[in-house]
Protein backbone atom coordinates (compact mmCIF):
# COMPACT_ATOMS: atom_id res chain seq x y z
CA UNK A 1 0.00 0.00 0.00
CA UNK A 2 1.25 3.47 -0.87
CA UNK A 3 -0.51 5.02 2.10
CA UNK A 4 2.31 5.03 4.63
CA UNK A 5 4.54 7.66 3.00
CA UNK A 6 2.62 10.92 3.24
CA UNK A 7 4.72 13.50 1.45
CA UNK A 8 3.48 15.56 -1.49
CA UNK A 9 6.20 13.99 -3.63
CA UNK A 10 5.36 10.37 -2.72
CA UNK A 11 1.61 10.84 -3.11
CA UNK A 12 2.08 12.61 -6.44
CA UNK A 13 4.40 9.90 -7.74
CA UNK A 14 1.85 7.23 -6.79
CA UNK A 15 -1.25 8.92 -8.19
CA UNK A 16 -0.43 11.50 -10.88
CA UNK A 17 0.45 9.15 -13.81
CA UNK A 18 -2.81 7.21 -13.48
CA UNK A 19 -4.70 10.47 -12.96
CA UNK A 20 -3.38 11.97 -16.20
CA UNK A 21 -4.23 8.83 -18.19
CA UNK A 22 -7.76 8.83 -16.75
CA UNK A 23 -8.06 12.55 -17.58
CA UNK A 24 -7.27 11.81 -21.25
CA UNK A 25 -9.91 9.06 -21.26
CA UNK A 26 -12.44 11.51 -19.83
CA UNK A 27 -11.55 14.13 -22.46
CA UNK A 28 -12.49 11.41 -24.95
CA UNK A 29 -15.94 11.20 -23.40
CA UNK A 30 -16.10 15.00 -23.44
CA UNK A 31 -15.53 14.90 -27.20
CA UNK A 32 -18.53 12.57 -27.54
CA UNK A 33 -20.58 15.11 -25.54
CA UNK A 34 -19.25 17.87 -27.81
CA UNK A 35 -20.48 15.82 -30.78
CA UNK A 36 -24.12 16.11 -29.68
CA UNK A 37 -23.82 19.49 -27.97
CA UNK A 38 -26.46 21.11 -30.17
CA UNK A 39 -29.05 18.43 -29.27
CA UNK A 40 -28.21 18.83 -25.57
CA UNK A 41 -28.48 22.61 -25.69
CA UNK A 42 -31.84 22.40 -27.46
CA UNK A 43 -33.33 20.02 -24.85
CA UNK A 44 -32.42 21.10 -21.32
CA UNK A 45 -33.80 17.92 -19.73
CA UNK A 46 -31.19 15.90 -21.64
CA UNK A 47 -28.46 18.26 -20.38
CA UNK A 48 -29.71 17.74 -16.82
CA UNK A 49 -29.42 13.97 -17.40
CA UNK A 50 -25.70 14.18 -18.24
CA UNK A 51 -24.04 14.40 -14.78
CA UNK A 52 -26.51 12.10 -13.05
CA UNK A 53 -26.29 9.40 -15.75
CA UNK A 54 -22.49 9.49 -15.83
CA UNK A 55 -22.32 9.53 -12.02
CA UNK A 56 -24.81 6.72 -11.50
CA UNK A 57 -23.13 4.53 -14.12
CA UNK A 58 -19.75 5.09 -12.48
CA UNK A 59 -21.23 4.33 -9.07
CA UNK A 60 -22.91 1.11 -10.19
CA UNK A 61 -19.60 -0.05 -11.63
CA UNK A 62 -17.53 0.99 -8.62
CA UNK A 63 -19.89 -0.60 -6.07
CA UNK A 64 -19.80 -3.88 -7.99
CA UNK A 65 -16.04 -3.68 -8.51
CA UNK A 66 -15.30 -3.03 -4.86
CA UNK A 67 -17.55 -5.91 -3.79
CA UNK A 68 -15.88 -8.27 -6.25
CA UNK A 69 -12.44 -7.03 -5.11
CA UNK A 70 -13.29 -7.73 -1.48
CA UNK A 71 -14.60 -11.19 -2.40
CA UNK A 72 -11.35 -11.77 -4.27
CA UNK A 73 -9.28 -10.70 -1.23
CA UNK A 74 -11.28 -13.05 0.99
CA UNK A 75 -10.99 -15.93 -1.45
CA UNK A 76 -14.77 -16.13 -1.83
CA UNK A 77 -14.81 -15.90 -5.58
CA UNK A 78 -14.34 -18.38 -8.38
CA UNK A 79 -14.55 -17.24 -11.97
CA UNK A 80 -17.13 -19.65 -13.32
CA UNK A 81 -20.64 -19.06 -14.62
CA UNK A 82 -21.97 -21.02 -11.65
CA UNK A 83 -20.35 -18.71 -9.07
CA UNK A 84 -23.09 -17.50 -6.74
CA UNK A 85 -21.14 -14.40 -5.65
CA UNK A 86 -20.74 -13.32 -9.29
CA UNK A 87 -24.32 -14.08 -10.27
CA UNK A 88 -25.77 -12.48 -7.13
CA UNK A 89 -23.79 -9.26 -7.48
CA UNK A 90 -24.52 -8.99 -11.19
CA UNK A 91 -28.22 -9.44 -10.47
CA UNK A 92 -28.09 -6.76 -7.75
CA UNK A 93 -26.48 -4.29 -10.18
CA UNK A 94 -29.28 -4.81 -12.72
CA UNK A 95 -31.92 -4.46 -10.00
CA UNK A 96 -30.31 -1.26 -8.71
CA UNK A 97 -30.30 0.20 -12.23
CA UNK A 98 -33.95 -0.76 -12.70
CA UNK A 99 -34.79 1.03 -9.42
CA UNK A 100 -32.70 4.15 -9.85
CA UNK A 101 -32.98 5.15 -13.51
CA UNK A 102 -36.76 5.70 -13.63
CA UNK A 103 -36.23 8.12 -10.71
CA UNK A 104 -33.33 9.75 -12.60
CA UNK A 105 -35.52 10.31 -15.66
CA UNK A 106 -38.53 11.60 -13.73
CA UNK A 107 -36.28 13.82 -11.59
CA UNK A 108 -34.50 15.32 -14.59
CA UNK A 109 -37.79 16.06 -16.34
CA UNK A 110 -39.42 17.54 -13.20
CA UNK A 111 -36.43 19.75 -12.36
CA UNK A 112 -36.25 21.04 -15.93
CA UNK A 113 -39.98 21.74 -15.92
CA UNK A 114 -39.56 23.69 -12.64
CA UNK A 115 -36.50 25.66 -13.72
CA UNK A 116 -37.67 26.91 -17.06
CA UNK A 117 -39.83 24.41 -18.85
CA UNK A 118 -39.00 21.03 -20.40
CA UNK A 119 -39.00 20.69 -24.15
CA UNK A 120 -39.24 16.91 -24.23
CA UNK A 121 -42.23 15.02 -22.85
CA UNK A 122 -41.93 13.01 -19.64
CA UNK A 123 -42.23 9.66 -21.49
CA UNK A 124 -39.40 10.64 -23.86
CA UNK A 125 -37.06 11.57 -21.00
CA UNK A 126 -38.05 8.37 -19.14
CA UNK A 127 -37.33 6.28 -22.27
CA UNK A 128 -33.86 7.81 -22.58
CA UNK A 129 -33.03 7.48 -18.86
CA UNK A 130 -34.29 3.90 -18.47
CA UNK A 131 -32.92 2.70 -21.82
CA UNK A 132 -29.50 4.21 -21.12
CA UNK A 133 -29.55 3.01 -17.49
CA UNK A 134 -30.30 -0.63 -18.24
CA UNK A 135 -27.74 -0.77 -21.06
CA UNK A 136 -25.19 0.82 -18.72
CA UNK A 137 -25.90 -1.70 -15.96
CA UNK A 138 -25.18 -4.58 -18.34
CA UNK A 139 -21.97 -2.86 -19.49
CA UNK A 140 -20.94 -2.08 -15.89
CA UNK A 141 -21.29 -5.76 -14.94
CA UNK A 142 -19.19 -6.76 -17.93
CA UNK A 143 -16.46 -4.16 -17.29
CA UNK A 144 -16.28 -4.93 -13.56
CA UNK A 145 -15.99 -8.68 -14.22
CA UNK A 146 -13.26 -8.24 -16.83
CA UNK A 147 -11.28 -5.78 -14.68
CA UNK A 148 -11.52 -7.93 -11.53
CA UNK A 149 -10.52 -11.03 -13.48
CA UNK A 150 -7.57 -9.18 -15.06
CA UNK A 151 -6.39 -7.93 -11.65
CA UNK A 152 -6.67 -11.49 -10.31
CA UNK A 153 -4.70 -13.02 -13.18
CA UNK A 154 -2.05 -10.26 -13.20
CA UNK A 155 -1.83 -10.33 -9.39
CA UNK A 156 -2.51 -6.60 -9.04
CA UNK A 157 -4.10 -5.22 -5.89
CA UNK A 158 -7.75 -5.05 -6.97
CA UNK A 159 -8.47 -2.05 -4.70
CA UNK A 160 -5.79 0.09 -6.35
CA UNK A 161 -6.60 -0.88 -9.91
CA UNK A 162 -10.10 -2.20 -10.36
CA UNK A 163 -12.18 0.56 -8.79
CA UNK A 164 -10.60 3.57 -10.61
CA UNK A 165 -10.48 1.70 -13.94
CA UNK A 166 -14.09 0.55 -13.69
CA UNK A 167 -15.40 3.92 -12.45
CA UNK A 168 -13.78 5.89 -15.27
CA UNK A 169 -14.65 3.33 -17.95
CA UNK A 170 -18.28 3.48 -16.81
CA UNK A 171 -18.12 7.32 -16.89
CA UNK A 172 -17.10 7.20 -20.53
CA UNK A 173 -19.60 4.48 -21.41
CA UNK A 174 -22.21 6.63 -19.65
CA UNK A 175 -21.71 9.43 -22.18
CA UNK A 176 -21.57 7.09 -25.18
CA UNK A 177 -24.70 5.18 -24.14
CA UNK A 178 -26.53 8.43 -23.36
CA UNK A 179 -25.62 9.66 -26.85
CA UNK A 180 -27.02 6.47 -28.42
CA UNK A 181 -30.14 6.57 -26.23
CA UNK A 182 -30.83 10.19 -27.22
CA UNK A 183 -30.42 9.29 -30.91
CA UNK A 184 -32.63 6.20 -30.72
CA UNK A 185 -35.20 6.96 -28.03
CA UNK A 186 -35.73 10.72 -27.57
CA UNK B 1 -24.49 -18.31 -0.09
CA UNK B 2 -27.19 -18.50 -2.73
CA UNK B 3 -27.26 -15.92 -5.54
CA UNK B 4 -30.65 -14.59 -4.43
CA UNK B 5 -29.37 -13.78 -0.96
CA UNK B 6 -26.12 -12.32 -2.27
CA UNK B 7 -28.14 -10.12 -4.61
CA UNK B 8 -30.51 -8.96 -1.85
CA UNK B 9 -27.64 -8.05 0.50
CA UNK B 10 -25.73 -6.21 -2.23
CA UNK B 11 -28.86 -4.32 -3.29
CA UNK B 12 -29.67 -3.20 0.26
CA UNK B 13 -26.12 -2.13 0.96
CA UNK B 14 -25.73 -0.06 -2.21
CA UNK B 15 -29.15 1.62 -2.49
CA UNK B 16 -28.68 4.42 0.13
CA UNK B 17 -25.35 5.60 -1.34
CA UNK B 18 -26.70 5.42 -4.89
CA UNK B 19 -29.78 7.42 -3.89
CA UNK B 20 -27.62 10.09 -2.24
CA UNK B 21 -25.44 10.44 -5.32
CA UNK B 22 -28.58 10.55 -7.47
CA UNK B 23 -29.76 13.65 -5.61
CA UNK B 24 -26.30 15.24 -6.00
CA UNK B 25 -26.22 14.31 -9.68
CA UNK B 26 -29.62 15.87 -10.36
CA UNK B 27 -28.63 19.13 -8.60
CA UNK B 28 -25.42 19.14 -10.63
CA UNK B 29 -27.55 18.62 -13.74
CA UNK B 30 -29.67 21.66 -12.95
CA UNK B 31 -26.49 23.74 -12.57
CA UNK B 32 -25.26 22.40 -15.91
CA UNK B 33 -28.66 23.17 -17.45
CA UNK B 34 -28.36 26.73 -16.14
CA UNK B 35 -25.03 27.10 -17.91
CA UNK B 36 -26.52 26.62 -21.38
CA UNK B 37 -25.65 30.16 -22.42
CA UNK B 38 -22.01 29.77 -21.39
CA UNK B 39 -21.84 26.30 -22.97
CA UNK B 40 -23.01 27.75 -26.28
CA UNK B 41 -20.67 30.77 -26.06
CA UNK B 42 -17.47 29.00 -25.00
CA UNK B 43 -16.55 26.20 -27.40
CA UNK B 44 -14.77 23.43 -25.48
CA UNK B 45 -16.48 24.08 -22.15
CA UNK B 46 -18.88 21.13 -22.45
CA UNK B 47 -16.03 18.91 -23.67
CA UNK B 48 -14.09 19.83 -20.53
CA UNK B 49 -16.94 18.97 -18.13
CA UNK B 50 -16.49 15.15 -17.81
CA UNK B 51 -12.72 15.44 -17.29
CA UNK B 52 -13.09 18.12 -14.61
CA UNK B 53 -15.81 16.19 -12.76
CA UNK B 54 -13.87 12.92 -12.97
CA UNK B 55 -10.73 14.65 -11.66
CA UNK B 56 -12.66 15.79 -8.59
CA UNK B 57 -13.93 12.23 -8.09
CA UNK B 58 -10.56 10.57 -8.63
CA UNK B 59 -8.45 12.98 -6.55
CA UNK B 60 -10.76 13.52 -3.63
CA UNK B 61 -11.99 9.94 -3.25
CA UNK B 62 -8.33 8.95 -3.09
CA UNK B 63 -7.73 11.64 -0.43
CA UNK B 64 -10.76 10.41 1.51
CA UNK B 65 -9.64 6.78 1.26
CA UNK B 66 -6.16 7.77 2.43
CA UNK B 67 -7.53 9.60 5.49
CA UNK B 68 -9.89 6.68 6.22
CA UNK B 69 -7.05 4.13 6.09
CA UNK B 70 -4.84 6.33 8.30
CA UNK B 71 -7.62 6.59 10.89
CA UNK B 72 -8.07 2.80 10.85
CA UNK B 73 -4.33 2.30 11.35
CA UNK B 74 -4.08 4.94 14.09
CA UNK B 75 -1.66 7.03 12.00
CA UNK B 76 -3.69 10.19 12.59
CA UNK B 77 -6.11 11.17 15.34
CA UNK B 78 -9.67 12.20 14.44
CA UNK B 79 -9.26 15.78 15.66
CA UNK B 80 -8.87 19.06 13.85
CA UNK B 81 -7.51 21.20 16.73
CA UNK B 82 -3.99 19.77 16.40
CA UNK B 83 -3.56 19.39 12.67
CA UNK B 84 -1.19 16.62 11.72
CA UNK B 85 1.59 17.59 9.30
CA UNK B 86 1.04 14.44 7.24
CA UNK B 87 -2.62 15.34 6.80
CA UNK B 88 -1.60 18.78 5.52
CA UNK B 89 0.81 17.14 3.06
CA UNK B 90 -1.91 14.77 1.83
CA UNK B 91 -4.35 17.67 1.29
CA UNK B 92 -1.72 19.76 -0.47
CA UNK B 93 -0.85 16.81 -2.71
CA UNK B 94 -4.51 16.30 -3.61
CA UNK B 95 -4.91 19.98 -4.47
CA UNK B 96 -1.70 20.07 -6.53
CA UNK B 97 -2.55 16.88 -8.44
CA UNK B 98 -6.09 18.07 -9.03
CA UNK B 99 -4.81 21.36 -10.48
CA UNK B 100 -2.22 19.63 -12.69
CA UNK B 101 -4.88 17.26 -14.04
CA UNK B 102 -7.33 20.15 -14.62
CA UNK B 103 -4.79 22.20 -16.60
CA UNK B 104 -3.80 19.06 -18.49
CA UNK B 105 -7.47 18.44 -19.34
CA UNK B 106 -7.83 22.00 -20.67
CA UNK B 107 -4.74 21.54 -22.83
CA UNK B 108 -5.98 18.17 -24.12
CA UNK B 109 -9.41 19.64 -24.97
CA UNK B 110 -7.78 22.58 -26.79
CA UNK B 111 -5.46 20.32 -28.81
CA UNK B 112 -8.14 17.77 -29.73
CA UNK B 113 -10.66 20.43 -30.78
CA UNK B 114 -7.97 22.18 -32.85
CA UNK B 115 -7.12 18.91 -34.60
CA UNK B 116 -10.61 17.43 -35.08
CA UNK B 117 -12.34 19.22 -37.96
CA UNK B 118 -15.80 17.82 -37.11
CA UNK B 119 -16.10 19.87 -33.91
CA UNK B 120 -16.12 23.64 -33.37
CA UNK B 121 -12.72 25.33 -32.91
CA UNK B 122 -11.97 25.81 -29.19
CA UNK B 123 -11.94 29.01 -27.12
CA UNK B 124 -8.44 30.52 -26.57
CA UNK B 125 -6.06 28.21 -24.68
CA UNK B 126 -5.16 30.67 -21.86
CA UNK B 127 -8.87 31.15 -21.17
CA UNK B 128 -9.56 27.41 -20.94
CA UNK B 129 -6.51 26.79 -18.73
CA UNK B 130 -7.32 29.67 -16.34
CA UNK B 131 -10.95 28.52 -16.24
CA UNK B 132 -9.89 24.96 -15.32
CA UNK B 133 -7.41 26.20 -12.70
CA UNK B 134 -9.85 28.62 -11.04
CA UNK B 135 -12.58 25.95 -10.96
CA UNK B 136 -10.06 23.39 -9.67
CA UNK B 137 -8.81 25.66 -6.89
CA UNK B 138 -12.25 26.67 -5.63
CA UNK B 139 -13.80 23.20 -5.76
CA UNK B 140 -10.58 21.60 -4.48
CA UNK B 141 -10.40 23.77 -1.37
CA UNK B 142 -14.10 23.22 -0.65
CA UNK B 143 -13.96 19.46 -1.19
CA UNK B 144 -10.82 19.11 0.96
CA UNK B 145 -12.51 20.86 3.87
CA UNK B 146 -15.80 18.96 3.43
CA UNK B 147 -14.21 15.53 3.09
CA UNK B 148 -11.59 15.82 5.83
CA UNK B 149 -14.08 17.33 8.28
CA UNK B 150 -16.81 14.80 7.48
CA UNK B 151 -14.53 11.76 7.61
CA UNK B 152 -12.96 12.82 10.92
CA UNK B 153 -16.32 13.76 12.46
CA UNK B 154 -17.95 10.57 11.15
CA UNK B 155 -15.14 8.47 12.60
CA UNK B 156 -15.53 10.12 16.03
CA UNK B 157 -19.22 9.21 15.99
CA UNK B 158 -18.50 5.60 15.15
CA UNK B 159 -19.13 5.47 11.38
CA UNK B 160 -16.81 3.44 9.20
CA UNK B 161 -14.93 6.15 7.26
CA UNK B 162 -14.49 3.81 4.25
CA UNK B 163 -18.22 3.68 3.61
CA UNK B 164 -18.59 7.45 4.10
CA UNK B 165 -16.04 8.51 1.49
CA UNK B 166 -17.62 7.12 -1.68
CA UNK B 167 -21.13 8.59 -1.33
CA UNK B 168 -19.75 11.85 0.09
CA UNK B 169 -17.38 12.43 -2.83
CA UNK B 170 -19.95 11.50 -5.47
CA UNK B 171 -22.66 13.73 -4.01
CA UNK B 172 -20.55 16.79 -3.22
CA UNK B 173 -17.97 16.41 -6.02
CA UNK B 174 -20.36 16.92 -8.94
CA UNK B 175 -22.35 19.70 -7.26
CA UNK B 176 -19.35 21.77 -6.14
CA UNK B 177 -17.48 20.85 -9.32
CA UNK B 178 -20.17 22.40 -11.52
CA UNK B 179 -21.04 25.30 -9.18
CA UNK B 180 -17.44 26.46 -9.12
CA UNK B 181 -17.11 25.85 -12.85
CA UNK B 182 -19.96 28.33 -13.25
CA UNK B 183 -18.15 30.82 -10.95
CA UNK B 184 -14.91 30.26 -12.88
CA UNK B 185 -16.69 30.89 -16.20
CA UNK B 186 -18.00 34.23 -14.88
CA UNK B 187 -14.58 35.29 -13.53
CA UNK B 188 -12.63 34.22 -16.61
CA UNK B 189 -15.11 35.89 -18.95
CA UNK B 190 -15.04 39.06 -16.84
CA UNK B 191 -11.27 39.44 -17.22
CA UNK B 192 -11.62 38.95 -20.97
CA UNK B 193 -9.71 35.68 -21.34
CA UNK B 194 -12.49 33.88 -23.19
CA UNK B 195 -12.98 36.26 -26.06
CA UNK B 196 -16.14 38.27 -26.48
CA UNK B 197 -18.51 35.91 -24.65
Amino acid sequence: MATTDWTIRAITRATLPVLLVLTLVEVGSGLVLGGFQSTLLRSPSLLVLVPVTIGTAGNLGSVLASRLSTALHLGLISFSPESEVLAGNALATLALAATVFPVVGAGAWALTELTGGARLSLPAVLRVAIGAGLALAVLAVFVALVATYAAYRLELDPDDVVVPVVTNTCDVLGVVVLFLAVRLLA
Amino acid sequence: MRPGRVARDAYREALPALSASLVGGLIAGVVLGGMRGALADIPGLLVLVPALLATRGNVYSSLGARVATALHQGMITPRLDTVDDRLVQACAAALANGLLASAFAALAVFVSLSVLPALAAPAPLPGLVVLALVAGTLSGLTLTVVIVTAVLAGYRRGYDPDTLVGPLVTTTGDVFGLLFLLVAVRLTTAVGLLGGA
